[in-house]
């Protein structure tokens, strides 16, 4: 099934950031955003994923079936790596660890708490998460924050095995990931406020 | 579920988890009170019930904004929130959590330190049982202030300020139950009251819990 | 035409600047005659003496106190479901009005306590509920300024003041139980015959008057300043993001 993004128009903090924008993501397929910091990125993300509701617009296909990882990892600095892999593996359903540990290599690590892992090793924890969810369409935030260029390399391979298997991937990023991937520039989305539009929630003051 | 269960249960029991820190402030403030009332026992076993209810609700208020806030931090309840888990289920979970990891210590803890007060004998059972039937209501009520105040710096204060007031009719049934009981009276009224608040908010508190987490979190 | 036109901010502070000024001069008009009524036109009660005018501001003050936190209520249920802006923030502004009326309904409580009970302060259940009271305002003023964003802390208090209102509720019971007390029985009700005497009655009735009509003023005056507040912040937030 499809993901379907049409004319989405999200707000933060009270004010429109982003409108009309539309997406499709068929099984297989990734996308990549792009657009200058502070341009909505994390938002609208964030509103696909379900965390916050729309100002206007549709998404359909998304519901249970999205992981998303964010600026935040979720780890327990006192769970050892396997245990918070196992712990979410649970929470999600699924049973096994051993191939999300393998995919980030962090196999090695497997019994070290989380909370003395480097700030990369943390981000591959986080990233490996997203193999024991189980769920088809990953929402990536900025994946690749404090990875060095092997890291770089296994997380590009485990998106393109994720996408052979009949995934999806919706990922903000800086970088390039060497992935077969369309891009979406969200700089023409962004909201040029005039005094006339309504819609976002303070608009009902002016 | 069971997995968001254990894990909070070993955070709990791990270095810097906080378990037994609240179990160790109801002892100091129990402690302290001969201190500010006088040392005459009779009039500490008077006092008694009153006074340990009153210690063990704040020691569970004390542990309440651990529940969430850690999580919250470290993006832990943005992934649940997305999570096949229904987010008042795992509120829910998290209470019980906070019941396991705090209040059940102290009920076990109880009963020692009435002894230091001088509580009459007639009053250990409803002692016991009273904080058995009421601290699920305190902590189920604590995730709630917890839901509401996780998105705030330092809302530890308004926290408090939030779920006392919330407190007062567990902590009347309560603390009356255990007195009635200390007093050799029935106290069957103030125990089915007690009961009746637990289940009530075991039952309905964790939509209002999960409504505000969803507030917060977007 | 319906009365949800006045969900919008911009025909509410419309309507609220025409109806204000007779609000207020109504509300000043009836305060001022019931209370000198109450004064100085009724008899010194047989056995409280003159204590009991006391009653011409305890008796509104208390009931104000209590009618505002169900405004607060319904103003959030409405916020809750139909999501309009006004409704908000007239709960906001109500806080601190039935705040300052329950301060009012116990500091007038005490006054008339001491010569009467010989003591300021009895843990009596309407005292300790209303004392209770104080507190769950104080709890829902604190959440609103503790909140940035005004649709989140607009959220997030309206389901505290939802939440709020049944633990008051049960608060009242388990206090009832806790302490049966001293508190006269209620001052007025339908039932003609448990009323206070007719002298007081009347004059009474003119200061609740008086205060219910204080309350609306104080209340659409201060939404009126939250609008304002908002399109504020809007249009800041306009200027910051370069129109």
């Amino acid at each position: 099934m499809e993901l379907n993004v049409t004319e989405l128009s999200v707000a933060r903090g009270g004010l429109p950031v982003l409108e009309g924008v539309s997406l499709s993501l068929a099984p297989g397929q990734a996308l990549v955003l792009r657009g200058p910091n502070g341009s909505g990125k994390t938002t609208l993300l964030r509103t696909i994923a379900g965390l916050q509701p729309a100002l206007a617009g549709n998404v359909t296909g998304a519901e249970d079936r999205i992981a998303y990882a964010g600026h935040a990892d979720g780890l327990k600095a006192m769970l050892s790596v396997s245990e918070n892999l196992t712990f979410w593996a649970a929470v999600f359903g699924t049973r096994h660890v051993d191939a999300a540990l393998a995919a980030f290599a962090l196999e090695p690590l497997a019994d070290r708490l989380a909370g003395t892992l480097s700030a990369g090793q943390k981000r591959r924890l986080g990233l490996a998460r997203l193999l024991v969810t189980g769920r088809p369409i990953w929402v990536l935030d900025e994946p690749t924050v404090s990875l060095d260029a092997d890291a770089v390399t296994l997380f590009a391979d485990a998106v393109r095995a994720h996408l052979a298997g009949g995934g999806m991937a919706l990922i903000a990023t800086h970088i390039d990931l060497g992935l077969e991937a369309a891009v979406l520039d969200v700089t023409p989305h962004r909201v040029v406020l005039d005094a006339a539009r309504l819609g976002a929630s303070d608009e009902a003051f002016l | 579920m069971r997995a968001l269960l254990v894990r909070d249960l070993r955070l709990a029991l791990r270095a810097g988890g906080g378990f037994g820190l609240g179990l160790a402030f109801f002892l100091i403030v129990v402690v302290l009170v001969p201190f500010s009332v006088g040392p005459q026992s009779e009039l500490l076993g008077r006092i008694a019930a009153g006074v340990l209810w009153l210690a063990a609700l704040l020691a569970c208020l004390l542990s309440l904004d651990r529940i969430l806030a850690l999580d919250f931090e470290d993006g832990t309840l943005d992934v649940l929130a997305t999570a096949p888990l229904p987010l008042e289920a795992a509120l829910s979970v998290k209470a019980l959590a906070h019941w396991l990891t705090t209040a059940v210590p102290l009920v076990v803890a109880a009963p020692v330190l009435a002894v230091l007060l001088n509580l009459p004998a007639a009053g250990y059972g409803g002692l016991v049982l009273s904080l058995l039937l009421g601290t699920p209501a305190l902590s189920v009520i604590g995730t709630f202030g917890a839901a509401l105040t996780v998105g705030i710096k330092r809302g530890g204060l308004l926290l408090s300020l939030l779920v006392l007031p919330l407190y007062v009719p567990t902590l009347i049934f309560g603390a009356e139950a255990a007195r009635r009981s200390a007093d050799g009276l029935d106290a069957t009224t103030p125990l089915l009251m007690l009961a009746g608040i637990s289940a009530g908010v075991l039952a309905l508190m964790p939509f209002a819990s999960a409504a505000v987490l969803r507030v917060n979190l977007r | 035409m319906s009365l949800w036109e006045y969900a919008n901010p911009v025909k509410f502070l419309r309507l609220s600047e025409r109806v204000l000024p007779w609000l207020w001069a109504l509300a000043v008009l009836c305060l001022a005659s019931g209370l000198a009524w109450g004064f100085f036109g009724t008899p010194d009660d047989f056995r409280q003496g003159s204590t009991v005018k006391i009653i011409y501001i305890h008796v509104p003050a208390a009931l104000m106190a209590i009618n505002g936190w169900f405004m607060m209520l319904v103003a959030s249920l409405i916020w809750l479901i139909r999501r309009h802006h006004v409704s908000a923030l007239a709960a906001r502004a109500a806080a601190p009005v039935g705040v300052t009326m329950t301060l009012i309904a116990l500091i007038t409580g005490a006054v008339w306590g001491q010569p009467m009970w010989g003591t300021w302060w009895a843990w009596d259940p309407r005292l300790t509920s209303f004392l209770i009271l104080f507190l769950f305002y104080l709890g829902y003023m604190a959440m609103w300024s503790a909140i940035e964003d005004p649709d989140t802390a607009a959220d997030l208090t309206s389901v505290l003041c939802l939440v709020g209102s049944v633990f008051a509720i049960l608060s009242r019971y388990a206090v009832n139980f806790w302490n049966q007390g001293l508190h006269q029985g209620a001052s007025l009700s339908l039932d003609k015959e448990k009323n206070v005497a007719d002298v007081f009655y009347h004059p009474l009735l003119l200061s609740i008057a008086g205060f219910v009509l204080l309350f609306l003023a104080l209340v659409l005056y201060r939404t009126g300043t939250e609008i304002r507040v908002r399109r504020t912040r809007a249009l800041r937030a306009r200027q910051g993001a370069g129109v």
